[in-house]
């Protein structure tokens, strides 16, 4: 501002001298230009941000349509071998599984043009009961089927599991917690380290904010939801590394795979949370990602057995992957 | 300079040119303001309808994702408040006396290394305060909170980010605010003014309390109210260091400003919790509002008296 300010100041204070004139009016008009496209992005921002992180899960899925359709041309070559793939899939069910299914939505509609898939999170009871009633071909769950579910007609497909690490500082002496003791540590009945065996430290409690997917299963894991004391509330995975690493006493949550050596992880009911223990299900903080189908994946439409092809493969356990999430052998 | 005639012609011209780019430039400021209201306003009331404006407001429990959600904001409300007035109350003395030391006894040399080191202050990013804070004042907190609540069966342990911490940082951050604008006003007190409370026998230390302050006082005042509005509408830093929980503004206690409390859940907010934290953004826009009209009445007050 004071450097377009400068510039006019400038420009007006010389516009006398004729042979400048030209020269000063550009001047303004470039400061003006500034100036304008300066308050047009700042207004533009504030306006776009907000729709642009709605999770609507449609709009993604229409937006990843188009752009797909304008490569439709390019990749005629390839589109050849995958022209007779078309049709609609679509999907219900967990809001935990809502970053999973919109990026295997995209992925896929990027690789068969054919196809639109589509996907709504109501919860994963909503789900299973939507592809039982047959209103969606898949429905996403973030737990096992019950066996009343399994009994009317729902296939367990688990195609991801999730698994969240409970980390301490370094310097921490506790390597090993019960469901109980984490419980109570959550919940604020449990205050100092050497109530659970370690040195008379105090805990600081460590969590995510509202709405954090991460934050969700940790609380519906151990059956605490709502009902936790944090101390903090940090609003990223790192910013929960970060804290633990440098605050003697500290304890948080995050997504297995982004555990590092500058915290340490602790074992839960004496499991150590690894990728073989969590797929052993031995391991109490996982839970698997469930794309239940109503009847064998064999019996179901070309494109929705084309879509567990997909995840199945290299392709697709990359997505996963890159989900924060294990995949399953 | 060929003749007279060519030469209004040209002038007449950059006039015009020069009064359209003012009309443009003021229609964009207004289209701004205009937009952002209109836009809060109409994000921010739908939850405040279906809330209740009570519960919002006075409720004290914040629980947006729970079965049965809970969107009491009081004790952010409160905490912006508390946060904000102890950090005017930490900077401002500092910052004003500060703008004394410059306008008034500062030696030439010394000035000339304090002046850079305050505008230097005023162009760091906040997120590098929240970060030092993060190093340096949550270490020093958390080892203090310690020793204070040794034994206690129940202080929650924050680690240092606490409301203290908060206030340290955004004391910190008004500082080039109060300063600059303090130190302007008291330089523009006439020297007159001064030259009679020493005619009269006056110290300088007399004169400055007695004479140049309390005729800077408008200027002073304004001071404040724009470091008021820069402490009560800053984010980042503070979201780094006040740990971000929903607790009463105690000052060992972590706690959510209005601020953060929009930045840290906007992520992942879905259906009526998003639209709360719109009506949250609602609430510190009238905030401000509230502040920044204040300011214009005192600088149309302090105009007045000259």
């Amino acid at each position: 501002m004071v450097y377009i300010n400068i510039l006019l100041v400038t420009a007006i204070g010389s516009y006398r001298k004729e042979e400048k004139i030209m020269k000063n009016r550009m001047i303004a008009l470039i400061a003006a230009g500034i100036l304008a496209v300066g308050s047009l992005a700042g207004c533009g921002s504030t306006e776009t941000s907000a729709p642009a992180e709605t999770p609507a899960a449609e709009t993604t899925v229409e937006a990843a349509a188009e752009s797909t359709a304008s490569e439709e041309t390019t990749e005629a070559a390839e589109a050849e071998e995958v022209a007779d793939l078309s049709g609609t899939i679509t999907m219900s069910g967990s809001t935990s599984m809502e970053k999973l299914a919109n990026a295997v939505a995209e992925s896929f509609m990027a690789k068969y043009p054919g196809v639109t898939v589509t996907a709504e999170f109501t919860g994963s009871s909503a789900g299973i009961e939507s592809v039982l009633a047959g209103s969606v071909n898949i429905g996403n769950s973030s737990r096992n089927l019950k066996d009343e579910e399994i009994a009317n007609g729902a296939v367990e497909n688990i195609v991801a599991i999730d698994g969240i690490a409970v980390v301490v500082d370094p310097a921490n002496t506790v390597a090993d917690l019960t469901a109980d003791q984490l419980i109570a540590i959550y919940k604020g009945e449990t205050k100092n380290w050497s109530e659970v065996g370690g040195a008379d430290q105090a805990i600081v409690v460590v969590g995510r904010e509202a709405g954090s997917g991460t934050r969700g299963a940790f609380e519906e894991l151990l059956d605490i939801e709502d009902a936790c004391a944090y101390a903090n509330e940090l609003d990223s995975t790192g910013a929960v590394m970060a804290k633990v690493a440098s605050t003697p006493g500290a304890i948080g949550y995050v997504s297995l795979d982004v555990v590092d050596e500058s915290v340490i992880a602790v074992n839960l009911d004496g499991v150590e949370p690894t990728e073989e223990n969590i797929k052993a299900g031995s391991y109490m903080l996982s839970r698997p990602f469930v794309m239940a189908t109503k009847g064998e994946i064999s019996e179901q439409p070309a494109e929705v057995q084309e879509l567990f092809n997909y995840l199945a493969s290299d392709e697709g356990k990359e997505l996963i992957k890159s989900v924060g999430l294990i995949t399953v052998d | 300079m060929n003749s007279i005639f060519r030469s209004k012609k040209a002038q007449s011209a950059v006039e015009k040119t020069a009064e359209i780019v003012f009309t443009v430039c003021a229609f964009f400021a207004v289209l701004a303001v205009l937009s952002i209201t209109v836009y809060m306003f109409m994000n921010g009331t739908p939850a405040l309808a279906e809330v209740g404006i009570t519960e919002i407001l006075f409720g004290s429990i914040w629980k947006p994702t729970a079965s049965e959600p809970s969107f009491g904001i009081a004790w952010v409300i409160l905490t912006s408040i508390v946060g904000t007035t102890l950090a005017i109350l930490l900077g401002v003395p500092i910052g004003v006396l500060t703008a004394v030391f410059l306008a008034e006894t500062a030696p030439p040399k010394l000035a000339a290394v304090v002046k850079p080191a305050i505008e230097l202050l005023a162009g760091i990013p906040s997120v590098i305060y929240g970060l030092l804070g993060i190093l340096l004042l949550c270490p020093a907190m958390y080892s203090l909170e310690q020793k204070i609540f040794k034994g206690s069966e129940t202080h929650q342990f924050t680690g240092g980010a606490n409301l203290i911490s908060a206030v340290l940082v955004l004391a910190i951050m008004i500082l080039p605010t109060v300063i600059n604008i303090s130190e302007s006003a008291l330089r523009a007190v006439p020297a007159s003014l001064k030259s009679a409370s020493y005619g009269l026998g006056a110290s300088k230390i007399q004169t400055i309390f007695k004479v140049t302050i309390p005729a800077a006082k408008s200027g002073i005042i304004s001071a404040i109210v724009l470091g008021v509005g820069r402490a009560i509408g800053e984010a980042m830093a503070i979201s780094l260091v006040s740990g971000s929980s929903v607790n009463s503004p105690l000052p060992f206690n972590s706690v959510r400003f209005l601020t953060t409390a929009i930045v840290s859940e906007m992520g992942y907010a879905s259906g009526l919790h998003r639209q709360m934290l719109f009506t949250i953004g609602l609430v510190l826009f009238i905030f401000i509002m509230i502040i920044n009209l204040s300011l214009t009445r005192i600088l149309k007050g302090g105009n007045k008296d000259d």
